[in-house]
């Protein structure tokens, strides 16, 4: 009889105690706090996980239908992109579906938000979206690396993406002097940027990722990439030539990507980079309990503030905070969610970073300016 | 069963797939990622690349627990034969749950299945279907077949293993001429026998069959086949005949046994597992790898059930051991059969998820 050893997925909570370091904005709890702190958040996902239902159900099989309803009447509109108001109308609407589809639909749906439903065509394992990274190798950089390791320099690649200097912890180089300009690129082109960013050629470059994995990454890459370029670049533009459309077509597809990536690098960096928001040290995460994870997911990540709409358009990553908490609770819900963490948070004393999405832009971009300085 | 007319049939289908495959790779070069039946599906509910479904077009009450639910399949769907078979899939609180079900239906009518109302997933299909739903398929399946050959019959069926037996009885009876069936159905009380009238209707019109219902209210006891002495009085000429029967495990078990002891032809379809009580051990922590999910079980929870708590897409089909749909390479470790209580796994075998527990850690292909 042979035996398998087998490594856990995830990171080992510490049952009970406390950090080697508590994060300053939570020194002031005991370890008793932090303990009843998780128990009412553990106790917020129990009752979201026993009510899902049929109307969840209802509401991703409805944004779906009105996501590729949308697809199809800007695709459709675009066939005629020589005509201005067809332009317009027709990039608007291809816009708002890769938004939809990139954020509110496949984000979550990669996160296995809808899984519990047992549909094989809405399921993480099997969703597939419209963005040049593939989901295989997104889901392994985001859920399994970004999420577990929120905010904490030197093992979330996300601060920073590897580029950019996004904490005064990591030391300056002249490069980073560039670090504005890096971030006003990297905004039209984010899938781009996504796509390379989870290959981890820094990993690669430091042996903990082998090449065949690389190898096989950049395949899988390719292929994407392939159909991804010829879907918007050739295909589209390609019928719109039948009426004289190939040039405008193209650009409106062009434009309706760039306008998705600007967006969605707008809303991201809000998530994490805002004024308000901590970053940890390895000291801080060496024995974290359940509750001190959870107390590092809400002071590390931050909310916009908004209409239903803007959370919507958002993928409800407006509410970074709850998705952060419960990464796999379905979007729909975080809304209701969020009045109960807010409270927790302000009868613990925690900190709860939100403001409207100008402001946290803003904040953001100041954050890019002023540590591209030492 | 393939008859040359079928055989001519495939050429011009096969042209047909052909031709889809080539609109629907040009149709892929504008929806990708997503498959252009994806797009379809807004206006035509049976469209998908990756789920045979069937649009529901009759709800019929047969008893005041059971009814008949009829539907259109959609393209993937093979005509059943008589007493097969076929998951189906359904939608209850918004978590899609696969069960078996015989069709009702003779050979070459539209599908249908019969169902009862005895558990979750039975009684939402029960109450809960409506005309346009659409449910979820697999292929019919299983050898609970009638002979090749025509021979006398005898059906023993109870509750609502009347169903697959249904199928045979419509398929059968009106069409040939020598079909000399004998059914013996049990049922608590005349308002519960399922398609009592049309049985009885039937028996009348056609000298093929002869129909004995055994109603335990009235007899006040159950149908004894520990003896033979209730056949004996119902069908005289049973050791002639071969038999089918289909409904409880003790009632089966009890077949099973007389037949073993008096010899003589019997065909049974079984609809629940029988799983050992105690046999499970300690459990363990199951990986499914593909789907990057990881969840404890003790030893009596079946690695399907774990799975499709933990919100991984599990195959399965019969959830008895029996139809093999639920069949995952085992990656690592090792599981105990729930039936037998045998620990066994290899590397790389075929597991039964819907019967094996984690006996220790476990590592799944899923």
């Amino acid at each position: 009889m042979t035996t398998t050893t087998i490594e856990r997925r995830s990171p080992v909570i510490a049952p009970s105690g406390h950090p080697t370091v508590r994060p300053p904005a939570a020194a002031h709890l005991s370890d008793e706090d932090v303990a009843r702190l998780g128990a009412e958040l553990d106790a917020i996902r129990d009752e979201v996980i026993a009510s899902r239902g049929a109307s969840d159900a209802a509401y991703i099989r409805r944004m779906i239908r009105l996501q590729r309803t949308l697809e199809i009447g800007g695709r459709a509109a675009l066939v005629v992109a020589s005509f201005p108001p067809a332009w317009i109308a027709g990039t608007a609407m291809l816009s708002i579906a890769k938004i939809l589809e990139n954020m509110e639909i496949g984000h979550n749906v990669l996160h296995g938000q809808w899984d519990w439903m047992r549909d094989p065509d809405i399921h993480s394992s099997t969703w597939e979206w419209d963005f040049v990274a593939p989901a295989s190798g997104w889901r392994h950089a985001h859920n399994d690396l970004h999420h577990t390791w929120t905010n904490v320099v030197g093992r979330d690649r996300d601060v920073g993406y590897t580029v950019l200097r996004m904490d005064d912890s990591i030391p300056w180089r002249p490069r980073h002097l560039l670090n504005p300009v890096m971030n006003a690129i990297l905004a039209p082109i984010f899938e781009w940027a996504i796509a390379l960013f989870d290959l981890e050629l820094d990993a690669v470059k430091e042996g903990k990722k082998t090449r065949k994995a690389l190898n096989s990454d950049l395949r899988e890459l390719g292929v994407k990439f392939s159909r991804q370029v010829a879907k918007d670049y050739l295909a589209t533009p390609g019928v719109a030539a039948l009426t004289g459309s190939f040039v405008p077509a193209l650009l409106a597809t062009l434009s309706a990507n760039a306008i998705r990536n600007i967006w969605a690098h707008a809303v991201i960096f809000c998530g994490h980079f805002p004024d308000g928001t901590d970053t940890f040290t390895e000291e801080m995460i060496e024995g974290e309990t359940r509750g001190d994870w959870y107390i590092r997911q809400m002071i590390g990540s931050a909310n916009i503030s908004g209409s239903k709409l803007m959370h919507t358009m958002t993928g409800n990553l407006s509410h970074q905070i709850e998705h952060h908490l419960f990464p796999d609770l379905p979007s729909n819900r975080y809304a209701e969610v969020a009045v109960k963490v807010r409270e927790i948070s302000e009868r613990y004393g925690l900190p709860y970073t939100t403001g409207p999405l100008l402001r946290q832009v803003g904040s953001t971009w100041k954050k890019v300016a002023r540590l591209a300085l030492p | 069963m393939v008859s040359p007319d079928d055989e001519g049939a495939t050429a011009p289908a096969r042209e047909n797939c052909l031709v889809g495959t080539l609109w629907s790779k040009a149709a892929r070069v504008f929806t990708t990622p997503h498959h252009p039946e994806d797009f379809w599906a807004l206006v035509n509910p049976l469209a998908s690349a990756r789920q045979l479904r069937g649009v529901v077009t009759a709800v019929v009450r047969e008893t005041p627990q059971a009814a008949t639910i009829s539907f259109r399949p959609g393209k993937g769907w093979d005509a059943h034969l008589a007493g097969q078979y076929a998951r189906i899939g359904v939608e209850i609180d918004g978590v899609r749950h696969w069960r078996s079900y015989s069709l009702s239906a003779a050979e070459g009518r539209d599908p249908a299945i019969t169902v009862t109302d005895i558990g979750r997933v039975s009684h939402g299909l029960v109450s809960g279907t409506r005309v346009g739903d659409v449910l979820f398929l697999a292929p019919p399946q299983g050898d609970f077949l009638l002979p090749t050959h025509p021979r006398p019959l005898l059906m023993l069926t109870a509750g609502s293993g009347l169903t697959p037996v249904m199928s045979m009885i419509r398929t059968l009876v009106p069409a040939r001429a020598d079909a000399d069936v004998v059914l013996v159905h049990s049922a608590r009380t005349p308002a519960d026998a399922l398609f009592r009238e049309e049985l009885l209707e039937t028996a009348d019109q056609f000298s093929g069959l002869v129909v004995h219902h055994w109603f335990t209210t009235e007899r006040g006891r159950r149908l004894d086949l520990t003896s033979t002495a209730d056949l004996d009085l119902l069908a005289p000429d049973w050791r002639d005949r071969v038999a089918y029967t289909c409904g409880p495990v003790e009632m089966l078990d009890a077949a099973e046994a007389l037949w073993a002891s008096e010899g003589g032809d019997v065909r049974m379809e079984r609809f629940a597992p029988t799983l050992l009580p105690g046999t499970g051990g300690h459990g363990g922590t199951i990986s499914f790898e593909k789907s990057d999910r990881e969840v404890d079980a003790d030893g009596a929870t079946t690695l399907l059930d774990a799975g499709e708590e933990a919100g991984v897409l599990m195959p399965s089909g019969c959830r008895m051991g029996i139809c093999h749909t639920c069949l995952t390479p085992l990656l690592g470790g090792q599981v105990r059969d729930l039936r037998t209580g045998e620990l066994h796994g290899d590397e790389g075998e075929l597991i039964q998820t819907c019967v094996n527990a984690p006996a220790g850690p476990v590592r799944l292909d899923l």
